[in-house]
């Protein structure tokens, strides 16, 4: 096809949709955060990275495997996450909406350095799950069995929050008070505590894909640190006013990226910038977002 | 929700001692070199400057950028190729690689203002790690080594620049020079339409201002001024690297204003000062430094959000 061996074609292909899966999770944990506290959580990458060390603690330390840790480490992340709103995020929440973005920030360089100094730059290896060794042979291309569970994982997290929150009662409080906390307060509900979850909710999500991302890329301090600038591009290119549209946006942008690679690979680091660019100069409130 | 506090209101009868104080740190730097490194104290001008510039945007125009690297490695990589290369005398090729961060920033800061706040500072980002992967690649910027061996060369073809002290006036004149202009800029009829944009947008609009072609001026500015940092940077440490272009830069100047000061004349300087300096003594420390860069960023916005320079305004009552 085109003069591309369809195997390149389909592998790269694959690796765009995996890329997008992390893309498609951490986008829409962000998009979540962003929904209810108004605030980027430029810790998101740091905390992506910090579920992958868990899962590296949790098999090496304890003996642990894979399949609880993806349970455990969200949790144990997002108590951390929710440690953090309550005692620092929710004193800012009547300041400014960018100190929220230096203050995690400057967890962030917290969170990384410390890990670098402990763990230096080089990646610690994390081994597959025995049940996903191996892979089958789909006639045009080899499908490795762990890369089909990501990318199914990834889907069914992202849909399975897409309906909490559009389609339950409490995605609709949630959504109502992200249009108006007061009115929804006083309704008797506890907007406070539902903050403090819905930021947990969010951390463990970035933590949930952080133990996904372990046996496929190394487990290293570094590795959130410019994924999440990547998918700050991709929340800029969806806009954040959808669930639906930042978890379409992390699929399709990860698929870009990946045919980039097989067309044009001196490109594939910065298409995603690119599309954005063209994006902000036609519809600069984002694919699927609203302009406020 | 409350704006970027602003230590102080400009009236114009108030202005005499920050005129003063401008007098009193001029003195400083130009005395400085007899206790400190001049080295040093270059590095914390080239800083120093790039914090003003930072400044200009987030503290008047209210722009939070968070891609400002991308102005000074470009100038740094323009300023060295164009002196190394090119065979540029040293004070065209600062010009030139600060003409090279303008039209950046046009193009740039045509995207950028498009979007408000937090996209504002996303969008700078993602722009920055696009340039940070094009000089990556590009060959002329030798990738991880760097433009090496930049000559100093001489300015207007006559005053030898690798004689350390005429460095250091030609880097304290370009520093005294891009302070006096932004100092101008935010005490002129058009920093106050920047500083009514900031309060509230709305109302500069109603009140007939084209708000865009405010914040681009703004922004083209002051990557310009962040340009002229970075181009005169490369020539003092006759090297241009990644580093300069990397977003930690960019989180590191906004530190430096943050920890100076936000919207504060001074702040910045002082900022660049107190974090050079740090980073001089915590170099040997590594990954260290950069957790307690992230210790600082934490302190300021929770507890110190007016900045050293802006505490100070704050209990002098004067705008600083």
């Amino acid at each position: 096809m085109f003069g591309i061996p369809t195997q390149a074609l389909f592998g790269q292909l694959l690796i765009g949709l995996i890329n997008g899966s992390f893309y498609a999770l951490l986008s829409l944990g962000l998009a979540v955060i962003f929904g209810l506290l108004n605030i980027i959580n430029f810790t998101h990458g740091a905390q992506y990275m910090l579920g992958a060390f868990a899962a590296y603690f949790l098999l090496n330390k304890l003996g642990v495997g894979y399949w609880w840790s993806l349970l455990i480490a969200p949790v144990a992340v997002g108590a951390i996450g929710i440690a953090i709103e309550r005692l620092m995020l929710a004193r800012l929440y009547k300041l400014d909406h960018l100190y929220g973005l230096l203050l995690t920030f400057g967890l962030a360089l917290i969170i990384q350095g410390t890990f670098r100094h402990e763990f230096g730059s080089a990646g610690l290896p994390y081994s597959m799950p025995q049940e996903l060794v191996g892979g089958r042979n789909l006639g045009f291309m080899f499908l490795p069995n762990y890369r089909a569970w990501v990318i199914v994982a990834s889907l069914a997290i992202c849909l399975g929050t897409w309906f909490v929150i559009e389609r339950t009662k409490l995605g609709a409080y949630l959504r109502a008070a992200t249009e108006n906390p007061q009115l929804v307060q006083s309704f008797g509900i506890n907007v406070p505590r539902m903050i403090m979850l819905t930021y947990g909710f969010g951390v463990g999500l970035a933590a949930f894909a952080g133990v996904m991302a372990a046996p496929i890329y190394q487990v290293s301090p570094q590795m959130g640190s410019d994924l999440i600038i990547v998918v700050f591009a991709v929340v800029v290119i969806g806009g954040m006013g959808s669930i639906l549209g930042s978890i379409v946006t992390g699929f399709g942008v990860g698929l870009i990226e990946g045919l980039t690679k097989v067309f044009y690979p001196e490109a594939s680091n910065t298409v995603i910038f690119i599309i954005m660019a063209i994006v902000l100069l036609i519809k600069p409130a984002g694919l699927f977002g609203t302009q406020k | 929700m409350t704006a970027i506090p602003t230590p102080f209101t400009p009236a114009t009868n108030k202005m005499r001692h920050q005129r003063l104080a401008i007098v009193v740190m001029a003195v400083i730097f130009l005395l400085a070199p007899l206790v400190v490194y001049p080295v040093f104290m270059m590095k914390v001008m080239c800083f120093a400057l790039f914090a003003c510039a930072f400044n200009l945007l987030i503290g008047f125009g209210g722009l939070l950028s968070f891609g400002h690297a991308m102005f000074l490695g470009t100038a740094g990589y323009v300023s060295a190729h164009a002196a190394k290369v090119w065979g540029f005398t040293p004070e065209l090729a600062v010009l030139f690689a600060t003409a090279a961060a303008s039209l950046l920033g046009v193009l740039t800061g045509l995207l950028a203002i498009r979007r408000q706040g937090i996209y504002f500072a996303m969008i700078t980002l993602a722009l920055a790690q696009m340039v940070f992967f094009f000089y990556l690649q590009a060959p002329f910027t030798h990738g991880e080594d760097g433009i090496q061996g930049v000559p100093r060369g001489k300015l207007f073809g006559v005053v030898d620049l690798n004689q350390p002290l005429a460095m250091y006036g030609f880097v304290l004149a370009i520093f005294l020079g891009g302070f006096l202009l932004i100092y101008r800029i935010v005490h002129s009829p058009f920093g106050q339409v920047l500083k009514a944009i900031r309060e509230n947008e709305s109302r500069a609009i109603s009140l007939g201002y084209d708000v865009d072609r405010y914040k681009l001026l703004a922004f083209v500015l002051s990557a310009s001024l962040a340009g002229l940092a970075g181009g005169t940077k490369a020539l003092v440490f006759q090297l241009a690297s990644l580093t300069d272009a990397h977003w930690s830069m960019s989180g590191e100047v906004v530190l430096m204003t943050l920890l100076g000061g936000l919207g504060t004349i001074f702040g910045p300087v002082a900022g660049a000062v107190i974090i050079v300096t740090m980073e001089n003594y915590l170099s040997q420390l590594g990954a260290w430094v950069s957790v307690v860069q992230g210790v600082i960023f934490v302190v300021c916005v929770l507890a110190f959000r007016r900045g050293v320079i802006g505490e100070i305004a704050h209990a002098l009552k004067k705008p600083l």
